[in-house]
């Protein structure tokens, strides 16, 4: 059902995704803190719409695909926002604004409940999936800068920059953020590993049940963790760590999807 | 003054790089001091109530309103023009151009737009034009049409370089580099580089990079104390020739600008340098004919070269991008243009608005309400609550200061026009 909020929410990430592209056109910086300020109302709306929907259903937002995705789709705006205030660097929004709104999109068209939500309760649960969504989101960014990151390389290396060139970020800030990106998520997913475990425990008693969904989760930090230790050596560092982040993203969709929906035992949206 | 009073009151004359040589354009130049006291001197004459000189390195332009509208404008200007000057100035007429009303506004929006500058896009031309404006208007000697003029005309030029891309992407060869090194590491603050060679091109990229407030600037040339003035020059530290060796790993941008018939920068040393350097990367902008870098060095990993074919190359992509803005910023400029003759032809029509009372002046609303909207009552009536307000607004603006400017809005001159317009212009 699409609510005013929702609607609202949609609306402002669009004209943000407007924004951001012109602001990488014309550069000029009040249309840059627009967008911002655009994405700023769309994480609110979104955020105030979540809640709203929660209380409504008595239930947490990951109960079902929609509120996984919508949720995604808040914590990719809210991790971009995020980074773009502490590399103060506004060229990559039009980059991670169509993923924020297609998800948001998606999430509206998602089917309702086809299967059993999961069973974990309480707050170190809510702490578990929160924390694995925002790692998620985390990641995502930190794949798109690395795309962007290996076309820029590819431009400068065949000395042909057209027309957009000259205004999108370094190689060396994409680099940064994207080494900033996966270490938030990589902190991220280690607590909500670790609260999985713990509310594991509590419902079933045992801490590791083999169930492949922790074996991805455990694969994908140790991925993320090879590239943020990777990326500053010699043989790595550019865009060798760039592919490896991208390579590494495709573990985490394989895990948010094949993995989540017809291999795990208990886990579902997230 | 009217609006046909401005066509022929206000009027220009002026050479340009495209009508004069570079020794003639010296020869008329004007410094700040000398164009204020000519232009003093001149209003005191009584001939002109404006007048505002426009002195560059590639135009001099004297921009005037005449008292009398009866007199030879052009040939005032010319003679003025020659005895502006001690110097023997004998047909300076024939490099001279002339405008008049509009055709002077056009001109000047095109020159601050740097459709007429050598460098299509430049952007020092606006701070020129500002500077004439505000001297002009310190010294006095601006009157309403000029501030109006050279105001819009500012207007003109920040509009241009915000909205198209004529400003856009470097079009020097030493530009087009340094932003290739922003590209690569962003600001340039703490980086360091290092510049081979001491001559023009070297010194023009060291520029840059200097104004960029690069955080070292090492400068080697074969000739020890060439590098040492430009080093001086540019606060640059100074390294020896045969230290280069030892040195390649140090910077992040290389620009060779070096007179060598040999490599200077051979593959076997950046190979070692960038194990030095952990494979941080490495711009070398080689700027040399025979070029100083060996080419194979750019298929070493994180190491970007760019020769001077593939700088010029770049430099000649952006320079016809900016070419294809031209219509935009024509359009932009007509646009203005069409306002500032509006503007010009309102105030005409306020000046003789302001002396009716204000019992005639709504008596002539509600007759022009009637003439334009005879069969719709409801548009009448709003019609003249809109003009009514309007009117009673600029009435009061008069009687409390009649000396003040008139400005008119664009709403506001609109209303006039349909007042004392001719009859069937709808809203």
């Amino acid at each position: 059902m699409i609510t005013l909020m929702t609607l609202g929410a949609l609306l402002l990430y669009a004209l943000s995704l407007a924004l951001y592209l012109s602001y990488l056109y014309a550069n000029k910086p009040w249309i840059g803190r627009f967008a911002s300020l655009c994405l700023l109302g769309g994480l609110l709306l979104n955020f105030f719409s979540l809640l709203n929907r929660a209380r409504l259903l008595q239930s947490v937002p990951y109960q079902d695909l929609y509120g996984s995705m919508s949720l995604f789709a808040w914590f990719l705006g809210l991790t971009y926002l995020g980074l773009e205030i502490v590399h103060r660097q506004r060229s990559v929004g039009p980059f991670v604004l169509p993923f924020v709104l297609l998800l948001f999109v998606i999430a509206e068209y998602a089917p309702v409940s086809p299967l059993a939500p999961p069973s974990g309760r309480g707050s170190l649960f809510a702490l578990h999936v929160t924390l694995s969504i925002l790692a998620y989101s985390a990641f995502a960014i930190s794949f798109v800068l690395s795309l962007i990151y290996l076309i820029q390389n590819h431009v400068l290396r065949g000395r042909k920059p057209g027309a957009t060139f000259w205004n999108y970020p370094s190689l060396q800030t994409l680099d940064r953020m994207s080494r900033s990106s996966v270490l938030m998520g990589i902190v991220a997913l280690s607590i909500g590993i670790a609260a999985g475990f713990v509310s594991v425990y509590r419902v079933r008693g045992q801490v590791w049940e083999g169930d492949p969904k922790e074996i991805w989760s455990l694969l994908i930090f140790a991925t993320y963790g090879s590239y943020l230790w990777l990326a500053r050596t010699t043989a790595w560092r550019g865009a060798r760590a760039s592919y490896l982040s991208v390579v590494n993203f495709l573990f985490v969709l394989f895990s948010y999807t094949v993995v989540n929906l017809f291999l795990s035992h208990y886990h579902r949206y997230f | 003054m009217n609006s046909s009073d401005f066509q022929t009151h206000l009027v220009l004359a002026g050479l340009s790089h495209r009508t004069a040589s570079i020794e003639l354009r010296e020869l008329v130049a004007f410094d700040t001091p000398r164009a204020k006291r000519v232009t003093q001197e001149l209003r005191a004459q009584g001939v002109v109530s404006e007048i505002l000189v426009l002195s560059t390195c590639n135009r001099v332009e004297v921009y005037a309103v005449l008292n009398d509208s009866q007199m030879a404008g052009t040939q005032w200007m010319d003679s003025c023009f020659a005895g502006l000057h001690d110097g023997p100035c004998d047909g300076i007429g024939n490099h001279l151009y002339h405008y008049q009303g509009s055709g002077v506004c056009r001109h000047l929006f095109q020159v601050v737009a740097s459709l007429d500058s050598q460098f299509l896009g430049e952007v020092e031309i606006q701070g020129q034009v500002r500077h004439a404006y505000l001297q002009a208007a310190s010294n006095g000697t601006t009157g309403p049409i000029l501030n109006r003029l050279f105001q819009a005309a500012l207007e003109v030029g920040k509009r241009v370089r915000a909205e198209t891309g004529i400003s856009r992407r470097p079009v020097s060869v030493a530009f087009a580099g340094v932003k290739l090194g922003e590209s690569i590491f962003g600001n340039l603050r703490s980086s360091c580089a290092l510049i081979l060679g001491a001559g023009s091109v070297a010194e023009q990229v060291a520029r840059h990079l200097s104004e960029r407030a690069i955080s070292r600037l090492l400068i080697a040339n074969r000739t020890h104390e060439h590098a040492v003035q430009l080093s001086k020059r540019l606060d640059g530290e100074v390294v020896d020739w045969a230290d280069l060796q030892n040195m390649w790993a140090v910077p992040d941008l290389i620009i060779c600008a070096a007179a060598s018939s040999q490599r200077v920068v051979s593959r076997a040393a950046i190979q070692e340098a960038m194990a030095t350097r952990e494979n941080r990367s490495l711009f070398l902008m080689d700027l040399a004919t025979p070029r100083n870098v060996d080419p194979s060095v750019s298929s070493l990993y994180n190491v970007y070269l760019y020769d001077i074919d593939d700088l010029e190359q770049i430099v000649e992509e952006n320079r016809k991008a900016r070419a294809s803005e031209v219509p935009r910023v024509e359009a932009l400029i007509h646009q203005h243009v069409s306002k500032f003759e509006v503007w010009q032809w309102a105030a005409g029509v306020a000046s003789s608005w302001a002396t009716l009372r204000l019992d005639e002046k709504t008596k002539l609303i509600e007759q022009r309400a009637s003439d334009l909207f005879p069969n719709s009552p409801e548009a009448r009536q709003q019609w003249i609550r809109r003009a009514t307000a309007l009117v009673h607004s600029e009435h009061y603006a008069h009687s409390r200061d009649l000396s003040a400017p008139v400005a008119l809005s664009p709403e506001k001159s609109r209303i006039m026009r349909h007042l004392l317009g001719p009859t069937g212009e709808g809203m």
